[in-house]
């Protein structure tokens, strides 16, 4: 039981316990607090599995920037009052035990491969050097596709939100 | 970080499949995209986990565009959530199923 084992371990108990408490969580705004631990948590296996500049990546952006923007929409809708309505009776234990059986299918599907170790790895990798390197040079057509994209989710949003037409003002 | 890739690969599993659960047994609206943002978080770590096995840098570049369109998603996703709130009064996906009005 090596240190690296065991700090992985605590690790993953700690990203497991956490998304089972944003689901089970009956209250909105704690659901999207565990749901940040959980980033965060699983930012810091990024950076032992030397992917630094994707663990900030995902720090900055997935609980810097997308988590917030759910933090905003539940306290403006004040959905974190609202009590669901009662499902299925028997939902919860069948779904439990469903799920059981999909990481079953998984652990079949994945296992007799058998990855094993894992081996050394060379200095400056996932360094933002050697991404960045890979993003604009052979990557260049999907990063700039990317950006696009952003731009068109971007005025997707605007105008979902309703822009007010110049008609309603007079 | 000297761990066989199998138990990453197995932690990825075991959180897609709580962020499947999410999404079959909540009804809210919010923390059902709460759940699908937990599945995407799962496949990047694997994606991670197999680029650090493989020394492949392509496996970071492209869990780096995962989360690019997980913010595009979630920025239009939120918008129609809001929009269905303004227009229904709930985001109760049992009460909103109907694509009419």
């Amino acid at each position: 039981m090596t240190l690296d084992l065991l700090g992985f371990i605590a690790l993953s108990i700690i990203a497991i316990v956490s998304a089972v408490m944003m689901i089970a969580s009956r209250h909105a705004v704690y659901s999207a607090l565990f749901l940040v631990l959980n980033f965060a948590t699983i930012a810091v296996l990024y950076l032992l599995l030397n992917a630094p500049f994707i663990a900030l990546v995902q720090i900055t952006v997935y609980a810097g920037a997308i988590m917030v923007l759910f933090l905003f929409v539940i306290m403006l809708l004040g959905v974190e009052r609202v009590e669901e309505s009662p499902g299925l009776p028997y939902q919860g234990p069948v779904a439990i035990g469903l799920g059981f059986a999909l990481v079953l299918l998984f652990g079949f599907a994945l296992l007799p491969r058998g990855e094993g170790a894992m081996g050394q790895i060379a200095e400056g990798f996932g360094s933002p050097a050697a991404v960045g390197r890979l993003l604009f040079d052979r990557y260049l057509v999907p990063f700039e596709i990317t950006s696009v994209l952003l731009l068109v989710a971007m005025v997707g949003a605007i105008y979902l939100a309703g822009v007010p037409s110049r008609k309603e003002a007079e | 970080m000297n761990v066989p890739t199998d138990y990453v690969i197995g932690l990825s599993a075991i959180l897609f499949v709580l962020g499947v659960l999410g999404v079959l047994v909540r009804r809210n609206a919010i923390v059902i995209f709460m759940s699908v943002e937990l599945m995407l978080n799962a496949g990047n770590l694997a994606f991670i986990a197999f680029a650090r096995s493989f020394e492949a840098l392509s496996g970071q570049v492209f869990a780096f565009f995962v989360i690019a369109v997980a913010a595009a998603e979630v920025a239009v996703g939120l918008a129609l959530i809001v929009t269905i709130h303004r227009a229904r009064q709930s985001i109760d996906v049992d009460e909103v199923r109907a694509l009419h009005g």
